[in-house]
């Protein structure tokens, strides 16, 4: 039995040696000089479709921040990390990045538990998380915290963007289908309570919450099908999505029917849909090929000539981050935590969307989110009719922000 | 409504993981070969049948390059084998075909739909209705009514008394997995016009092609398709009384079937193991230069971490704390002769013990930390008391389910748990705050329990459960309560997993449903079978070794799946007793046989 | 009082009666074979016995105790040794470790977490082992032991229950012929010795005429004959029995 003791002394020592090797190298990565590291931890082997177009509008923004002399003459370093969708594995990648690393902030999240683990991490260790893509509201205001801040608009504002436009319909029964965990269940309670403040007679006559990634379409449909609504509220996305509209299409469930969809109009569920893409949905989205201010115009042919593709959302999300940070750290004077949170704070920079502001109030960025109506056109799902709802019309009055986000 | 592929799935009964993935390959390559082909019903039907032949091929190699090897060894380490298939197929799949989902066009001549009492049923649902139960009549006749279907009835009766006529056993489950193959690749491709083809459908699968098979009873055909309706129509009917309930619905249908008919709903008792299963080892006195090496690596545990940095702290707490579960799970498994596919349930529960105590009671750290091994010990034993009542896969099967359970509810359950955005702050107290006095405590408690765990199975208990293990007929002769042992066995790891559950939450801050997923058990079932379920420290070995290559490839490399797939094949096939058995061998081969 | 006493047990298999009350007692100290040709109820008849199956029909006692369906482990705790005609021992421990558990049992240690298994009743497993002949081959591990071995390994863990009862189904089978002798001939001494009631089964007619004190002759589920080696062997029924069926003593 002596073999493996060896194997494991040796691997004990050996992964002990070479986790210390990076502290001892890197300590001064922090310090005034040389270049200023980003730690960003997303769920890349287990979100790949969204995270790809994220990941390349990243480095595409920090090359141009360091091509443009970087920040106060110090370039910009990412260092990216995979959590696999385990909030537990973000956390421990959190402590290396802080701890080995020394990275001088954290960055990234797409799935909501794995921003609010962040994010305690976060209020735990005393350092900034910037939350790019969660899109949970606890995040800045159940469970928001003096450390986190979040680009995103979340589900309430969507929700808030989409209630406008369905309390104009000439309908009063409503369904919803949602797939099964915070947001989905967030999404539909927010828009119950957004519309029935907005069209008191309103009535909801059947809610399905299918399992997420795993939708019984078929069922699903015929659920809703079944209770005879006048309009649907659809949450799910991705492969759901899909199966979904496939399903309702054949079985004629959106004949005569009107639909109010959550983020349905961005590339990133649009486009697997195809020719099949459902017309006249109101949606949230972002019809990228149709956005021709000069900001946006510039940042979709940066993108098409880097990777050759034209950007999805998570693009935007990425490069706005990356650009957030670029303007907080021009703003602050030490890359330390505390003045970096400072700079943070009430942060104004030109986002790709427009002005953005991250608010003091409740770290809440002002980015919005493109509502439409879906079409096709040549073959494939867009949107029409669109405009873009600034993300700072969508919040609710300050007074009642404090009231949902723990003060002190 | 059923769906006909359920069925299909469900007759193959090779037990294995990789299934999930030759039918996400079928999807794949269908989608391939249909957009490639001319547009018509050449070219999606053949498309379709092309897919199909292609996995068959594809199984095929997987049958006659890695689990001909392994047929000799014990059935769960196959099972760890094809896990390796899986993470390999995924990162092959995503480097063949990408990331973003793909939607393949709708079978020509089905696109439309039908009406039927006033309700439009999509005519390729109708047609794969029909395509179910023709699939299953013509296995029937293919198993009833030919001389190699009777064979393979024959052979899955009894392996050696086939083998004794003369048969090429080799050739007839090579020719069952070829078949099992391009039935799963069937079922995949003939998704293509329903679903969207993605990553995830592997392991989606899978777990419901598990379920279906065991309510119906394993080798059961027609139980197979009874399953299959039965499982089809609760979630028609279920998603209209409870429209939340369908995440554990089928769980709920499987822990209830299999509660009230052990074998399933028409499966028949195994029949016992023909002659003596193979000795299992004995466990003996650790000989001296194991125990030396024990000591070494204590103190280096001890001694090194103040020199360390808080990074290699926390991945060494963490090692600590895979160790203890590890090793409970190897309670059961090892001496107690039992597979768990739900040990992350008692895990979590300790995680959860020790964050509601904290979030809702407001005790203090050691408080939370001495409530994880009280809930998790609770349900053991409740759990537990139907878990051992049963045998084999089935009881596997019904750990499975409980903990299916045990996440639904703390997924669903918003008000206690948080759901899914989990339980937060769940920080030790400021004592034990840096990481260094963190991972002392880890260490001690890890160390303690897993050594508690190796003394216990030196003692009369741990004799006990290994005699009903290997006996059961001679353990009763001499008066041991099997069923009773078996439940304390049960019980005693789910309180060494709480124990590590609740060190993981505090050294975590938070606690999420991910913590009773499956995965996680999944996690635990490659750690203790990488170790070798026959050493007492072959958990241990496991552990280290399967945490710090995750942590690892996690950290350096994008595909690191393909990797780590890689190497638990290389592992399966090259040691097929674990790591600690390879080194005993080894040992054993140059200090001659002791 | 006779230490068991068995009355009209009956059991039937799918509509085929496999034994059909069977009557009969053993005192103490007594060797008594119960023998009959392949398919005549023994092992079933056996198996009543100590609860591995429930009679239709018929009593069993237990030292005036009725233990009638009771299962076999409790049966084990009122003080009856069984060995079985296929062996079943604890492949993966030691002779001597086969034996301390048999002993742990009877002494009601088994639920012990603590104490290593090595430090008790190591002595008092040795002794028997050494009674058995097997003193050499404790600290070997059952799954490699020869099958006469393992027979005897059986013995010594029937016997480290201090029973009243012994019961042997085919304790000879697979083993030499001089074997045989020395460990029935040790069989008897130590149940005379200590007053153990033996019932056996044997297939061995020399070892049955030369040690049993008295034979049971069963066929087709039924007793057909019951007396003294002697008498049992002149009986024309049993003659017809055995001749019969083609079976002869000493095969």
């Amino acid at each position: 039995m002596g073999e493996w003791s060896v194997a494991r002394r040796l691997l004990l020592g050996g992964a002990a040696t070479a986790l210390m090797a990076p502290r001892v190298a890197r300590t001064q990565g922090a310090g005034q000089s040389g270049p200023i590291r980003i730690g960003e931890i997303n769920s890349y082997s287990s979100q790949p479709a969204f995270l790809q177009p994220y990941r390349n509008a990243w480095t595409l923004a920090v090359e141009q921040v360091n091509a443009a002399g970087g920040i106060h003459g110090r370039p910009l370093e990412t260092l990216h990390r995979d959590d696999a969708g385990k909030p537990e594995d973000a956390v421990r990648l959190a402590g290396e990045l802080v701890n080995a690393e020394r990275v001088a902030l954290l960055a990234g999240g797409f799935l909501s538990n794995v921003g609010l683990a962040l994010a305690d991490f976060a209020n735990q260790n005393k350092r900034l998380f910037v939350a790019s893509e969660p899109l949970t509201d606890a995040i800045v205001w159940g469970r928001g915290n003096a450390y986190t801040f979040r680009l995103r608009a979340s589900t309430y504002m969507q929700c808030a963007m989409l209630v406008e436009e369905a309390a104009k319909l000439p309908v009063k029964r409503w369904a919803t289908v949602a797939p099964n965990y915070e947001y989905g269940q967030s999404a539909v309670r927010w828009f119950k309570e957004l519309l029935t403040r907005a069209k008191p007679d309103v009535s909801f006559v059947a809610e399905q919450f299918p399992a997420l990634g795993r939708i019984d379409a078929g069922a699903t449909v015929q659920a809703l099908a079944a209770a005879n609504p006048e309009a649907i509220f659809n949450v799910t996305f991705a492969a759901d999505l899909t199966n979904f509209v496939r399903q309702g299409a054949t079985r004629g469930l959106f004949e005569r029917r009107r639909v109010v969809s959550l983020l349905t109009g961005e590339p990133e569920y649009l486009d697997p849909l195809q020719d099949e893409a459902p017309e006249g949905w109101i949606v949230t989205g972002y019809p990228w090929e149709q956005i021709n201010t000069p900001e946006h115009s510039a940042f979709r042919e940066a993108y098409r000539r880097r990777f050759n593709d034209y950007p999805r959302l998570g693009s935007v999300v990425g490069y706005d981050t990356v650009m957030a940070i670029a303007a907080m750290l021009k703003k602050t004077r030490a890359v330390e935590t505390e003045p970096m949170v400072a700079a943070m704070k009430g942060l104004q920079f030109p986002s790709v969307f427009g002005p953005v502001e991250f608010r003091a109030l409740d770290h809440q960025s002002t980015m919005g989110a493109y509502v439409g109506r879906t079409v096709l056109r040549n073959g494939r799902g867009t949107m029409a009719d669109w405009r873009y709802a600034d993300g700072k019309n969508y919040l609710p009055p300050d007074d009642v922000v404090r009231t949902l986000r723990p003060q002190g | 409504m059923a769906s006909g592929l359920t069925v299909i799935f469900g007759v193959s009964r090779i037990v294995n993981f990789a299934h999930g993935s030759l039918y996400m390959l079928g999807a794949y390559l269908a989608w391939t070969l249909v957009t490639s082909l001319p547009r018509g019903h050449l070219g999606f039907w053949g498309g379709v049948l092309g897919a199909a032949l292609a996995v068959g091929v594809i199984g095929l190699v997987v049958e006659m390059l890695l689990l001909r090897r392994i047929y000799r060894a014990p059935e769960l380490f196959q099972l760890l084998a094809t896990f390796g298939v899986v993470l390999v197929v995924q990162d092959l799949a995503l480097l063949t075909w990408g990331a973003q989902d793909l939607l393949g066009p709708r079978a020509p001549g089905l696109r439309g739909s039908v009406e039927i009492l006033g309700l439009r049923f999509p005519l390729y649902e109708l047609f794969l209705i029909v395509v179910g139960p023709v699939v299953l009549g013509l296995l029937l006749l293919l198993f009833h009514r030919t001389r190699w279907g009777t064979l393979v009835r024959a052979a899955t009766q009894d392996r050696e008394m086939v083998g004794a006529l003369g048969v090429n056993q080799r050739m007839l489950f090579t020719s069952v997995f070829f078949l099992g193959s391009v039935l799963a690749g069937l079922g995949g491709a003939l998704q293509l016009p329903r679903e969207s083809v993605n990553l995830h459908m592997d392991l989606a699968i899978i777990t419901e092609a598990f379920v279906v098979v065991v309510v119906g009873g394993l080798g059961s055909l027609s139980g197979a398709a009874l399953a299959a309706l039965l499982i089809g129509e609760l979630h028609a009917f279920g998603i209209l009384v409870f429209p939340k309930i369908t995440l554990v619905l089928v769980f709920l249908v499987m822990a209830v079937v299999l509660v009230v008919r052990p074998h399933g709903l028409r499966g028949k008792p195994q029949p016992a193991a023909h002659g003596v299963a193979a000795a299992e080892p004995m466990i003996g006195a650790a000989p001296p230069a194991l125990k030396l090496a024990g000591a070494v690596a204590l103190l280096l545990a001890v001694a090194l971490p103040p020199f360390l940095g808080d990074y290699a702290l926390t991945v060494l707490t963490e090692i600590a704390i895979c160790i203890l579960f590890a090793a409970s799970l190897h309670l059961i498994m090892g001496p107690g002769g039992m597979a768990s596919f739900g040990h992350a349930a008692y895990f979590g529960l300790g995680a959860y013990g020790a964050a509601l105590a904290a979030t809702w009671l407001g005790v203090p750290m050691l408080g939370g930390l001495a409530m994880a091994p009280v809930l998790a010990g609770i349900f053991g034993v409740v759990f537990g008391w139907f878990c051992v009542r049963l045998s084999g896969v089935y009881s596997a099967m019904l750990t499975l389910a409980f903990a299916q359970i045990a996440w639904s509810v703390a997924f669903q359950w918003v008000e206690l748990t948080g759901g899914d955005n989990g339980i937060l702050g769940v920080w030790p107290d400021g004592w034990a705050a840096p990481k260094l006095a963190y991972y002392y405590l880890a260490l001690a408690l890890c160390l303690g329990g897993t050594l508690l765990l190796r003394r216990v199975v030196h003692a009369p208990f741990g004799y006990a459960l290994r005699a009903q293990r290997d006996s059961a007929l001679r353990a009763e002769a001499i008066g041991i309560d099997a069923f009773r042992i078996r439940w304390w066995g049960f019980t005693l790891a789910a309180i060494a997993a709480g124990v590590a559950g609740g060190l993981f939450a505090y050294g975590k801050g938070s606690v999420f449903p991910t913590y009773l997923a499956i995965p996680r058990s999944v996690d635990a079932l490659l750690m203790v079978l990488l170790g070798g379920v026959q050493t007492l420290s072959g958990p241990i070995v496991g552990a280290i070794a399967y945490a710090g290559l995750q942590e690892r490839l996690m950290r350096l490399l994008e595909y690191w799946r393909l990797v780590l797939g890689a190497v638990i094949i290389l592992l399966v096939l090259f040691f097929p007793q674990g790591l600690a058995g390879a080194a005993r061998f080894f040992w054993e081969r140059r200090h001659g046989d002791a | 009082m006779a230490t068991l006493e068995v009355e009209g047990i009956q059991k039937s298999f799918g509509g085929v009666q496999a034994v059909r009350g069977v009557s009969f007692a053993v005192e103490p100290g007594e060797m008594l074979a119960l023998i009959g040709p392949n398919g005549a109820g023994k092992s079933t008849c056996f198996n009543m016995l100590n609860g591995q199956l429930r009679p239709d029909a018929g009593r069993v006692r237990l030292q005036g105790r009725d233990i009638t369906g009771l299962k076999p482990r409790e049966v084990w705790r009122l003080g009856v040794g069984r060995t079985f005609q296929i062996t079943a021992t604890f492949g993966s421990m030691t002779v001597r470790e086969n034996v301390q558990m048999a002993l742990l049992s009877h002494h009601r240690r088994l639920g012990q977490l603590w104490r290593p298994v090595a430090r008790m009743d190591a002595a008092e497993a040795d002794a028997l082992l050494a009674r058995l002949g097997m003193a050499g081959q404790a600290g070997r591990p059952c799954g490699i032991l020869a099958y006469g071995d393992l027979k005897r390994v059986e013995l010594a863990i029937a016997l480290a229950n201090q029973p009243a009862l012994l019961l042997m189904d085919e304790p000879t089978a697979g083993m030499a012929p001089q074997e045989r002798v020395s460990l029935m001939a040790l069989t008897a001494g130590i149940a005379r010795e200590r007053g153990i009631a033996v019932l056996f089964t044997e297939h061995d007619m020399d070892v049955v005429f030369s040690h049993a004190d008295r034979i049971l002759v069963l066929d087709r589920g039924a007793l057909i004959a019951e007396g003294a080696p002697q008498a049992v062997r002149n009986d024309p029924r049993v003659r017809e029995v055995y001749l019969g069926s083609g079976a002869t003593s000493g095969h």
